[in-house]
């Protein structure tokens, strides 16, 4: 009898609990187009599969009038679940209870999950919804912040971890979303800035909406800081759920193997590609005619989109992809480019994946703007990653390799194991028509139709060093392959490379230009 | 995403063209010109709190021309070389933007 009367005192107290900050908060937070804390994280998880922990945890505060108040579960729900039956960790910041704002029994639950997770070894999904610091709680919220950092920095390249941006995430919060692997924005949904619109307004007298200053699409096409855009709730998770399978569970893990699947791409990998190499082409499509399924995932698809970064499977396995995009800037790299590139290296070098670069550009890109940015320290980043990697590095050049990139675009001098060159590859110190000004000068110059020997001389150099067989016969490229073969040559390269080792020297960090 | 028709911008990449699309980004790019020296602008947004001199003023090298105050601290501009003030543009109490233009100078001829 008095067990029955326990049980039913727990179940009370849960549904209590559970409940949040109650109806009228649930009903603001869903006017808003907003899921409950709850709810996305079902909806994340396989069915019934969530776990939750520290539902009962109270906050701390005592100034302000704070020890009066009861905040369930201190705005945050914390648990294990797993995904593709495989185990996760999760949190969610209750929006309804106090603004998911962050005191220091709420950090504490955070970073137990996430303590919890780097010693299991299993990714940790956060999802931000949070008015930011409560304030009541004063350094203490610092304090919880500090220590959310830490272990975001702990656990990076350890275990996967993933960001979702489904509410305000501001001030120092945001913080915790940028040492992550992967952040998720959701359109009118999420917020994220350091100094929001109302300080703007009154430091500066600039007048800016939210939405404009850090909402979904800033982060996604303007700052880089987002990594997935989505138009709904429901679509985050389908690509929280798509990135997951790509992906191992940690650092000592490969990707889920999937059965092999042949290319669906509608067209010939032949007839993508202008042979004129001043004419764009989608390299997508070159990407989705060599991968299973003809799946790629793209990641950061709007932000420097003059360079394309993504997962897709080689023979059931996860690859990551990069390659310069003829169809934006001309695929040049520039800081951006080279940044976005640089850390997608470092990602799939930590877990495991090994990275093929299709190549075609013509070079950084030139101007004041781009040189003062540091176009310097930025690019190096691209070669430091690709040096630093020891993951299989599979490179194709399709057409323009143009001088450092042709180096940075993992050339065989920063370690690549294979080297590609289609037939219209063109791998050159620069483009046939700058390099013909320099090195015929002066035939140009005393000719007696300059421009016409000039056309020649471009015609000359193009001849003679605008192809892949200098650079074949140099060794520097391995073989120059037709396009029809190149799946087969990207799948037994990555074959021949499953047991690779690659021992550098031991030191405690080597130190990027970031 | 996807363009249905794209419409390619010729794009100069080291004395070559070619036909590509451009980024919003590269869009917001701001045309770089030298700095005028005689321009005095703010570095950093903030609000005036003295204005020290008026159009038509001669100036000697480290004197006072405003104090401003900006993330909590005051600054206070000197004058960079002998010259004349030839315009003043704001006023005690001005909300000024990063790189607003405050003062216009004029250099001491010989």
């Amino acid at each position: 009898m008095s067990l029955k009367r326990n049980i039913l005192d727990l179940r009370r107290r849960k549904k209590e609990a559970q409940q949040g900050g109650g109806e009228a908060a649930i009903g603001k937070q869903v006017a808003m187009g907003k899921k409950t804390a709850r709810e996305r994280i079902k909806a994340i998880l396989d069915e019934n599969s969530f776990h939750e922990y520290d539902l009962f945890v109270e906050h701390t505060g005592k100034d302000f009038d704070m020890e009066k108040k009861v905040l369930h579960g201190d705005g945050v729900i914390i648990g294990t679940g797993t995904m593709f039956n495989q185990p996760v960790c999760i949190y969610a910041q209750d929006f309804t209870v106090a603004g998911g704002s962050l005191g220091l029994m709420h950090a504490r639950k955070i970073t137990k999950i996430m303590d919890h997770a780097l010693k299991m070894r299993v990714p940790i999904i956060g999802i931000n919804d949070s008015g930011g610091a409560r304030i009541q709680e004063g350094v203490n919220s610092l304090a919880g912040y500090g220590e959310i950092f830490y272990r975001n920095t702990e656990a990076s390249g350890v275990i996967p971890q993933l960001s979702v941006i489904l509410g305000p995430c501001a001030g120092g919060a945001v913080y915790s979303p940028a040492l992550t692997d992967f952040v998720f924005v959701v359109e009118n949904i999420s917020k994220m800035f350091i100094t929001g619109p109302s300080v703007i307004k009154t430091v500066l007298g600039e007048e800016i909406s939210m939405e404009e200053l850090g909402g979904a699409l800033v982060h996604s096409e303007i700052t880089g800081n987002a990594h997935f855009y989505a138009l709904s709730e429901d679509e985050c998770f389908e690509q929280i759920k798509k990135l997951i399978s790509f992906i191992p569970w940690n650092n000592t893990q490969k990707a889920l193997r999937f059965p092999t699947q042949a290319p669906t791409f509608p067209v010939s990998i032949e007839d993508i590609v202008p042979s004129d190499p001043h004419y764009p082409y989608d390299i997508r499509d070159i990407i989705k005619a060599v991968s299973d399924s003809s799946d790629f995932f793209e990641i950061m698809e709007l932000f420097a989109r003059n360079i394309v970064i993504g997962f897709g499977r080689i023979a059931g396995n996860t690859v990551g992809y990069v390659a310069n995009q003829p169809m934006y800037l001309a695929g040049v790299l520039d800081c951006d480019s080279s940044d976005k590139a640089a850390r997608f290296i470092r990602y799939c070098d930590a877990f495991n994946i090994p990275i093929v670069t299709l190549e075609d550009m013509p070079g950084y890109l030139p101007g004041v703007d781009q040189e003062h940015a540091g176009v310097i320290r930025h690019g190096a980043k691209l070669l430091y990653a690709y040096s630093e990697a020891t993951v299989p590095k599979v490179t194709v050049i399709i057409r323009k390799a143009y001088g450092g990139g042709y180096i940075a675009m993992n050339s065989r001098h920063l370690g690549a194991d294979f080297v590609y060159a289609w037939p219209t590859a063109e791998i050159a110190v620069m483009g046939p028509e700058g390099a013909a000004n320099i090195v015929f000068r002066k035939e140009i110059d005393e000719a007696e139709n300059p421009a016409e020997m000039r056309k020649q001389k471009i015609q000359e150099y193009k001849d003679k060093f605008a192809n892949p067989f200098v650079a074949a016969s140099k060794g520097y490229i391995d073989e120059v392959i037709e396009p029809l073969e190149t799946r087969a040559r990207l799948i037994h390269s990555l074959e021949i490379s499953e047991h690779k080792v690659d021992k550098r020297p031991a030191k405690k960090h080597g130190i990027p230009p970031f | 995403m996807e363009e249905n028709k794209p419409k390619y911008e010729v794009f100069v990449v080291n004395t070559a063209q070619y036909y590509t699309l451009l980024t919003k980004k590269y869009g917001m790019r701001k045309k770089w010109q030298p700095a005028d020296l005689n321009e005095i602008r703010s570095f950093i947004p903030g609000t005036i709190l003295e204005v020290y001199v008026k159009p038509g003023d001669e100036v000697h090298v480290g004197e006072k021309l405003i104090k401003y105050e900006a993330m909590k601290m005051q600054t206070i501009l000197e004058m960079p070389f002998e010259g004349t003030v030839k315009e003043v543009l704001i006023a005690v109490g001005d909300k000024v933007r990063k790189d607003q233009l405050m003062i216009l100078l004029e250099e001491l001829a010989e």
